[in-house]
């Protein structure tokens, strides 16, 4: 599923990377620690987090990650931005706490056999 | 089957190589406190290697690897080096920092044992997982600390996987 998709069924804020919503979406990871992303995050994930330091670009851009998602209305550091233009990062936001954001994501790329 | 180096070696040889094994040889100056440039010596360092059609298993160990160590440099330390040397069948990374040093390595090495200031875990750094990432992410990882004069990390990742072998 590419992320353009997710972006219009969550009705997602694009902030940076619009031209990047073709990317495939392969999977997702949720996490505050960087150090847990950088270890566990893998290609094609997408990021769900409450961070908004300028850090988290260079982690989706050395993680190869599909874009990061910040939740429950948070808006990134201005130089988190800046950065993630400069990068082409798709820097996504929501209003949904990451929970229910995730939960959403998971439910449309593996979809429970019910 | 043999994956890795998919471009002639010849091409990075030369200007920065002074060993003849080594295909590419050099070294990155980072800042200590400087958290808005963290990240800008491992995203070199990745570029460098993809370019030289290094294999996406032993990039993706040595983006974390090098990340990982650029942030400690910078979270610890005064003023660190970090290093990249690519050779045939491996690729060395070391980090060394001018700093406080590290006064029980057994100990920092314990998952969730850091020493960081609330600024550093502010950034969601600082859970005692970095030295546990370089370690994991490595096929060899050395360490060794001097207190008050800083930190050695060596670490090789094998070119050569071991799916490869």
């Amino acid at each position: 599923m590419n992320l353009e998709t997710i972006v219009q069924a969550l009705h997602l804020g694009v902030k940076s990377g619009g031209d990047r919503l073709g990317v495939e979406v392969r999977g997702g990871y949720v996490g505050d620690l960087l150090s847990d992303v950088m270890a566990n995050g893998r290609e094609g994930d997408l990021w769900i987090t409450r961070q908004i330091h300028q850090n988290i670009v260079a982690v989706a851009s050395l993680k190869d990650l599909a874009g990061i998602i910040l939740v429950r209305g948070a808006e990134p550091a201005a130089d988190t931005l800046e950065k993630a233009v400069r990068e082409n990062i798709p820097l996504l936001t929501a209003d949904l706490p990451a929970f229910e954001m995730a939960g959403r994501i998971y439910q449309m790329i593996c979809p429970l056999k019910v | 089957m043999k994956r890795g180096l998919s471009v002639p070696h010849r091409k990075w040889m030369g200007a920065v190589s002074v060993c003849e094994k080594w295909l590419y040889g050099n070294s990155f100056p980072v800042d200590g406190g400087n958290f808005d440039d963290a990240g800008r010596v491992s995203g070199r360092i990745k570029t460098i290697l993809k370019e030289m059609g290094i294999e996406n298993d032993v990039v993706r160990m040595a983006a974390v690897i090098t990340y990982e160590s650029e942030i400690n440099i910078v979270s610890y330390a005064r003023h660190g080096m970090i290093s990249l040397h690519v050779l045939p069948e491996h690729v060395e990374i070391e980090a060394v920092d001018e700093g406080p040093g590290i006064s029980d390595i057994r100990l920092a090495m314990q998952q969730g044992w850091s020493t960081a200031t609330d600024k550093i875990r502010e950034m969601g750094f600082g859970a005692g997982m970095g030295l546990n990432n370089i370690r994991n992410f490595s096929d060899i990882f050395h360490i060794s600390s001097d207190v008050g004069s800083g930190t050695r990390l060596k670490m090789i990742i094998h070119i050569l996987r071991e799916q490869d072998r």
